[in-house]
């Protein structure tokens, strides 16, 4: 493998193994991570939550946004899962479902009178509205920028694929911040260190759910292994398509797309950007080979100039 | 409020982060970083060609660049007392990492060099110190385009080609600037021609950075940055246009260089502040993504027609 | 229900994953609306209507699921010759009268049938005690009209009312006179254009309803009704689940899996606090509170049950059991077994009756358990003004609530209305440990126990409530021991030993002992058929006997569910008799075959000789379908083969109810107490016996006024509990629903100048608050034919206290209570504004003009003028 495939894969392309990539020996356990089915997600916030209990992080203030049922109002360094409430008028109408599975023989075709919307969208009063919830979180990307970009090693890869900060090494550089795509990572203002989703790293060790996946009542986090959670969201698609809600897609469930796909994925029912997610996020590092090379033009160029300056007739 | 009709967003709110970087310690640092690195390059110049005043002045100038430096980038960190845990790891994917290692012996160096100087004691370690500075001086004054450049920083990361010369360049006017300023005025012709030289990298890699950039390159034209970016320009302009009248006269040399220092303060600010706008603004995040994702549609539906 | 019970909800995300459609009608678009297949907005209040809609699209299309209406309901009996419906008197039923404001039901009875005035406790000849005090408010008549308050209605908890006999039947259903036809009639004038008028939900809205309703019910399939405060926060509380009843009955709901009408309790333990109650007018396993001047001595106490057919027929076996239960070796049969230690009702004891005796001076004493009336009941003021005027006062919570607080920061205070100075009311906090921090069972909606083991010790002085009353009790007796005073006997004679920890804790399941009951050696029964009438028994609640058979903690198993059947029976333990779904018999047909296949779940194995099944059947086991019971026969022996609901004393399901309900044999619509809405089914605008709580505190305001233009009502938030004690001082959750706020529609908004994030103030005749503006398209604006209404949405979770603060708009809502089981009705009519309130007496100030511009008069609070 020539050096510039061995950088892709670790900087860019699809990675089938992050955390061999990241060094842990080949009997480490599988990559773990989250499948959200925005579709069923009810909005109870039961995640941020479980989440902030658990990982004993504080209020991030008492603020009403007016920005529907939102009032985290995005992810932060006090707020790892955040709930988005989108109010929109209803725009698609979808085909009746029929009630599939259920019906005893002669029920097959079965066709109710009732316009089914797709889940989360329902046909209300005069003109209808959807309102569609949905619990972001850390991706855990497979190629993360912020752990990349981290000068001190404080963020790394654990043995499940996850994307750690250790707080008694950061030093609060943050840049991690800009780094990130989702702008999921901050810093805190008082604490001035990096902090964000750990995946419930300290669960996951002692063989544990993550507190916001346990604390879901509908399933709409689904924790479990990267590869079959891919494979349960590839079906909980087609199923929904199946049904007649054309508007259901992935986001982040692709190991090709600009950060070599999510360890933390999304159904989601709306474009990306509807909730707030970057439609087609790029690791910066993809670009770390051009930037060094034009770095190490540039210093050559410097270097140059520098040389012209006393070749000519200093006066 | 919601959307500007051209794309949506979740209650018009960004989508990555604003960088915490804090301002003026990160455009201070980017702003001594190059006057830094572009004065040790002129100081061994200086040396080689027997020019004690300007070797003296751009010593200095590259040993306080780097303690000023230094100082901005510990300041600006969460935790400064952890400093050091950035040289317990070397990471070529950290530009801050990688930066980390360049300033810690480019510091140590240039001020070596700059006491033997002006000591007169070790003149050989000094002479092997400056020539070292010189040539960690160079990549101290580009990385500093990668540290910004490796975000997901629209207006920051779209510049990775032009950012570097940019940045070479702007470095070499304040470097050279400062020259101009202060050191002898029989001396400080190097300076002149590198801060002249400079100049006219940085804004031909700034106007090709903002041609090429399109809306992304939107918050350098725009707002407050805009207007940085413009009087950085005319500053710089100014300290090119005055230059060739200073060959003879003294104080509108240092007043042009002190015009290319200026201007390579505003234009660090400039481009400092035009990150922090498109971090601000998610159409920057959003259209472009919007349109690469609908080309590469548009590409794979053409592909499958093919087939 | 995403909205309140968003735990329980993950069940009806798991139907309609398996292909269920969801429906959901509520006067805003809510979490559940979400993700329901469909949402229908309603005017609150206007339940009656829509559900009386779907009745009638089932009767004038016959949908009915007709072998099942006629095999087990009431459909088939005619009903006495003198009935008259509300189509012949204009929205009143036979027997009104206006004098005692209530209803004679001698009329509703079957034909050929006579009502039995029933049950030892039950107010004989009283269909309960509609009756007011309120409309004069002289208070003077108290001991007279306080005779017919009992509310009896709720003692029917269990079953229904008892009738004696089975009636004569048309199993053809085409005798006028029977109850099908009745309902038909009835029913008749709730057309889907009406419901329209009424609760502002379009047509093909509704036919989409009606169509996916009755396509999803019959043999093969099964609909479910869930509903919550929603429906029972009314004035005609009761009789919207009646409505909701008699539509699933005809649809053949009732009694089968995947069916049902499912009451989404508040609290955790709510329906166990009816189970072994809370209120004033029943005992453990709802058996009657006994009344001072019916229930002399036991016999009479049981004597109209005695006879009774069905379950009911042995409550003199609950109820000696009860007995001994309490007074142990004292409880003879010489001495009635302590009868006459229990206490006796001489009325209506309900919350809002108490406090109006504590404004009054008539009630001293108060304990305020884990509520938060301040806050939490309607009509704040009314609550504050109680708690202010009495001796003493104890309040047991988590937190410091407002309810403990009031005297020093209610807004009365701010008011000026109350000076602490001169409050006397002694108020003594008493610190309580939470669910986390002591063991217990909850009972949930499903009748289901759950027991929780102690996680932690609850800090400092706090105290687990059976820890509290337990030394509360030592106490007490031990002040008393020696006394030689008869009135001090039935707390000495108390059987209070109970076994304590090394803490000196008392040890719960000692008592969830107690309550399953114990035989003469002491040993645990395993089943209520098991308890006597000698003595020889003793059971803390009859139909939670069995929760701890065999010594075992029944409630605390917990098998998953993928390690049994879809019954999922050891799980937790259901009353009674672990029984999960009620009525169960009626999942098999008559001839003891399952209805479907699909639906099959209880059925007679006839070579067994038995019904079998999953569940635990819901019937005598070994009852054939095909017995009939010998005339003459009482208690169990009277329950044919083919009478499944085996508590009521026919053993059919009451689509009609000839006794027991206080207004009206059947539902119908009636206006909330305070309506922008002309009724425009009947010239009766409200409930006519609907309760008022007259006091100066509680004025109405008028209907149809100006003034008062739009309705509102109040809910709750997923983020908070209840009045907020448990949510709004955590941190946690209080950022998630940071602040009070109403939530308006784009048109209110515009009419009014309402600005989103900004203040407004809604104002009553009781008083004014101001909270947040919420604009939101999931409030929608309701057309009424000619009228378009609007709805202001009140979560209602704050008050003074906690890490936010809001006013509480509860302080808004009027105390009309429905009459079977005085529950507030809490929608009403208000006027919004932009801006915030005036501050101090200048908000009494301000409220007054509102009551003179709208004729309120303070002296004699008025219905509104609606029953003229």
């Amino acid at each position: 493998m020539s050096l510039r495939d061995s950088l892709a894969r670790s900087l860019h392309a699809p990675l089938d193994d992050v955390s061999a990539e990241a060094g842990f020996a080949e009997d480490h356990p599988p990559r773990m991570g989250f499948f959200t089915d925005t579709s069923v997600c009810i909005g109870c916030k039961a995640c941020e939550v479980a989440c902030k209990q658990w990982n004993d992080v504080p209020d991030d203030g008492y603020a009403l946004t007016g920005m529907s049922y939102d009032n985290t109002e995005a992810l932060g360094s006090t707020t790892w899962r955040h709930v988005a409430f989108i109010e929109k008028p209803a725009t698609v109408t979808s085909t009746d479902l029929g009630l599939p599975g259920m019906g005893p023989p002669g029920f097959e075709g079965y066709e109710s009178g009732v316009p089914h919307g797709e889940d989360q969208s329902t046909a209300s009063g005069e003109g209808g509205l959807t309102w569609l919830m949905s619990s972001d979180v850390c991706k855990h990307c497979t190629h993360a920028a912020c752990l990349d970009v981290c000068p001190t090693g404080s963020l790394f890869r654990t043995e499940f694929g996850t994307v750690v900060v250790q707080p008694d090494i950061c030093n609060g550089c943050g840049y991690c911040v800009p780094a990130c795509p989702y702008g999921v990572i901050d810093l805190d203002k008082e604490d001035g260190r990096a902090f964000k989703c750990t995946l419930c790293y300290d669960r996951l060790k002692d063989n544990q759910t993550p507190a916001c996946a346990q604390a879901c009542p509908t399933e709409s986090i689904q924790f479990g292994e990267v590869s079959e959670l891919r494979e349960r969201a590839a079906g909980r698609v087609a199923e929904l398509h199946e049904k007649g809600v054309d508007v259901a897609r992935l986001y982040g469930a692709d190991p090709e797309d600009g950060v070599g796909g999510d360890g933390a994925f999304f159904l989601l029912l709306d474009e990306p950007e509807v909730y707030g997610l970057p439609p087609d996020p790029v690791v910066t590092t993809r670009d770390l080979g051009a930037m060094w090379r034009h770095v190490g033009a540039a210093a050559g160029l410097l270097g140059a100039l520098a040389a012209a300056a006393f070749a000519g007739r200093g006066r | 409020m919601v959307p500007e009709p051209e794309f949506e967003s979740y209650y018009g709110r960004q989508i990555i982060k604003t960088p915490t970087w804090k301002t003026p310690d990160v455009p201070v640092y980017l702003f001594v970083g190059g006057m830094a690195g572009g004065s040790a390059l002129l100081a061994e110049g200086a040396a080689l060609t027997g020019r004690p005043g300007l070797e003296c002045v751009a010593r200095a100038a590259a040993a306080g660049g780097a303690v000023v430096g230094t100082v901005a980038l510990v300041h600006d960190l969460g935790r400064p007392s952890r400093f050091l845990n950035m040289l317990r790891v070397f990471k070529p994917t950290s530009p801050l990492s990688v930066g980390t290692f360049i300033l810690a012996p480019f510091g140590g160096l240039s001020a070596v060099a700059f006491a033997s100087h002006l000591t007169g004691r070790v003149p050989r370690i000094g002479r092997l110190a400056g020539a070292g500075a010189a040539l960690l001086g160079a990549p101290l004054v580009t990385y500093t385009a990668a540290l910004v450049a490796n975000t997901a920083v629209p207006a920051w990361h779209e510049a990775h080609r032009e950012l570097p010369f940019a940045f070479a360049g702007s470095g070499a006017s304040a470097a050279g600037g400062v020259a101009m300023v202060f050191a002898p005025h029989a001396e400080s012709g190097p300076g002149a021609t590198l801060a002249m030289s400079g100049a006219a990298v940085e804004l031909v890699a700034t106007a090709t950075m903002e041609r090429r950039m399109g809306l992304v390159g939107e918050p350098y034209r725009i707002g407050r940055p805009g207007l940085l970016m413009k009087v950085a320009r005319g500053l710089t302009v100014g300290g090119a246009v005055l230059t060739p009248f200073g060959a003879r006269r003294p104080a509108l040399r240092r007043l042009a260089g002190a015009a290319y220092v200026a201007g390579s303060v505003v234009f660090r600010f400039g481009v400092f502040e035009a990150g922090i706008a498109s971090a601000k603004d998610p159409k920057y995040v959003v259209i472009p993504q919007r349109e690469r994702l609908q080309a590469r549609r548009e590409e794979q539906a053409r592909t499958t027609e093919a087939h | 229900m995403a909205e309140a019970h968003p735990v329980g909800f993950q069940w009806v995300m798991e139907a309609k994953r398996k292909g269920a459609t969801i429906i959901h009608v509520d006067p805003r678009f809510t979490r559940t609306s979400a993700v329901a297949d469909l949402h229908l907005p309603i005017r609150a209040g206007s339940d009656i209507a829509f559900l009386g809609g779907l009745v009638n699209h089932v009767l004038s299309n016959e949908l009915d699921f007709r072998e099942y209406v006629v095999a087990y309901t009431n459909a088939a009996n005619l009903i006495h010759d003198g009935f008259q419906d509300t189509e012949d008197l204009d929205g009143l039923f036979s027997g009104w009268d206006t004098e005692s404001a209530s209803y004679d039901p001698s009329t509703w009875q079957y034909r050929g049938g006579e009502v039995a005035p029933a049950a030892g406790q039950r107010d004989a000849g009283q269909a309960t005690g509609g009756t007011t005090d309120a409309l004069g408010d002289d208070g003077d008549d108290q001991d007279s009209s306080e005779n017919h308050e009992a509310a009896s209605s709720e003692s029917h908890g269990s079953g229904g009312a008892p009738v004696s006999s089975k009636g004569e039947r048309d199993e053809t259903l085409q005798d006028p006179r029977c109850v099908y036809q009745i309902l038909k009639r009835h029913f008749a004038r709730y057309t889907p254009e009406m419901v329209q008028r009424v609760c502002g939900i379009r047509p093909e809205q509704f036919a989409q309803v009606a169509e996916a309703l009755t396509r999803n019910s019959g043999r093969e399939r099964t609909s479910a009704i869930a509903y919550a405060v929603g429906w029972t926060h009314h004035s005609t509380g009761a009789q919207t689940i009646r409505t909701a009843a008699i539509l699933q009955t005809l649809l053949g709901n009732i009694g089968r899996p995947g069916g049902g009408i499912l009451a989404l309790r508040g609290h955790a333990s709510i329906q166990g606090s009816t189970d072994i109650p809370t209120l004033f007018n029943i005992l453990p396993g709802y058996l009657p509170m006994p009344h001072a001047a019916e229930h002399v001595d036991l016999d009479s106490y049981v004597a109209n049950d005695a006879g009774a057919t069905g379950f009911w027929g042995n409550m003199r076996s609950y109820a000696v059991s009860l007995l001994k239960s309490y007074w142990g070796e004292a409880a003879t049969a010489e001495n009635d077994f302590c009868f006459d230690y229990l206490p006796r009702l001489t009325g209506d004891h309900s919350t809002y009756t108490t406090v109006k005796a504590q404004i009054e001076g008539r009630c001293k004493g108060y304990f305020v358990v884990g509520e938060n009336p301040a806050v939490g009941s309607a009509n704040g003021k009314m609550q504050r003004l109680g708690m202010a005027n009495l001796d003493w006062m104890v309040v047991r919570d988590l937190q410091m609530i407002e309810s403990a607080t009031f005297w020093k920061d209610g807004p009365e205070i701010e008011t000026g209305e109350l000076v602490t100075e001169e409050i006397g009311t002694e108020i003594f906090f008493l610190p309580a440990a939470t669910h986390v921090e002591k063991s217990g069972s909850f009972t949930q909606t499903q009748r289901m126990l759950q027991w929780r083991d102690k996680a932690v010790s609850p800090p400092g002085d706090a105290r687990s409530e059976l820890d509290f009353y337990f030394e509360l009790g030592n106490r007490i007796r031990a002040k008393l021991a020696g006394s030689a005073d008869e009135m001090d006997r039935p707390l000495l004679d108390l059987e209070w030993d109970y076994p304590v920890d090394d803490h000196g804790e008392i040890e719960p399941e000692a008592v969830l002992r107690e309550i399953n009951g114990t035989d003469v050696d002491g040993a645990p029964l395993s089943s209520y058929t098991q308890l006597t009438d000698d003595g020889s028994t003793s059971c803390g609640c009859w139909i939670y006997c069995g929760v701890y058979a065999d010594g075992v903690n029944q409630s605390r198993r917990r098998k998953p569910h993928w390690e049994q059947d879809q019954v999922a029976s050891e799980w937790g333990w259901v009353w009674p008799a672990n029984r999960r779904i009620l009525y169960n018999r009626a999942s098999a047909a008559p001839d003891g075959s399952p209805w479907s296949e699909r639906k099959r779940y209880v059925w007679w194995d006839a070579d067994q000789g038995s019904w079998v099944g999953s569940d635990v059947p819901d019937f005598i086991v070994d009852r054939p379908p095909d017995h009939v019971p010998a005339d003459g026969a009482t208690g169990p022996d009277a329950i044919g083969g083919q009478d499944p609901f085996i508590m009521q004393t026919d053993g059919k399901a009451w689509l009609f109810a000839p006794l027991g309900v206080a207004d009206g044999p059947l539902p119908a619509h009636y206006e909330p107490p305070e309506s922008p809405v002309h009724n425009p089914l009947y010239t009766q605008q409200n409930n006519p016996g609907r309760k008022f709580i007259g006091t100066p505190s509680n004025p109405i305001n008028p209907s149809f006024s100006e003034v008062f233009p739009y309705v509102f009502t109040t809910y709750r938030l997923t983020e908070h509990h209840t009045a907020g004690a448990m949510s709004r001082t955590l941190p946690l959750l209080t950022e998630l629903q940071p602040e009070a706020f109403c939530e308006v529609s784009p048109r209110l908004a515009a009419e009014r100048g309402l600005v989103h994030l900004g203040w407004a103030t809604i104002a009553t005749a009781r008083t004014a608050i101001e909270c947040r503006v919420l604009v939101t398209d999931r409030m929608r604006s309701l057309r009424l034919g000619d009228q378009m209404v609007e709805q202001v949405g009140l979560p209602y979770h704050w008050g003074v206290n906690g890490i936010t603060t809001g006013d509480s708009p509860n302080d808004l809502v009027n105390v009309t209570t429905d009459p079977n089981v005085y529950i507030q009705d809490k929608v009403g009519t208000c006027d919004i504004r932009p801006g915030r309130r005036p501050r101090g007496p200048a908000l009494t100030a301000y409220v007054e003009d509102y009551r003179e511009r709208a004729d309120v008069d303070l002296q004699h609070p008025t219905d509104g003028g609606t029953d003229s």
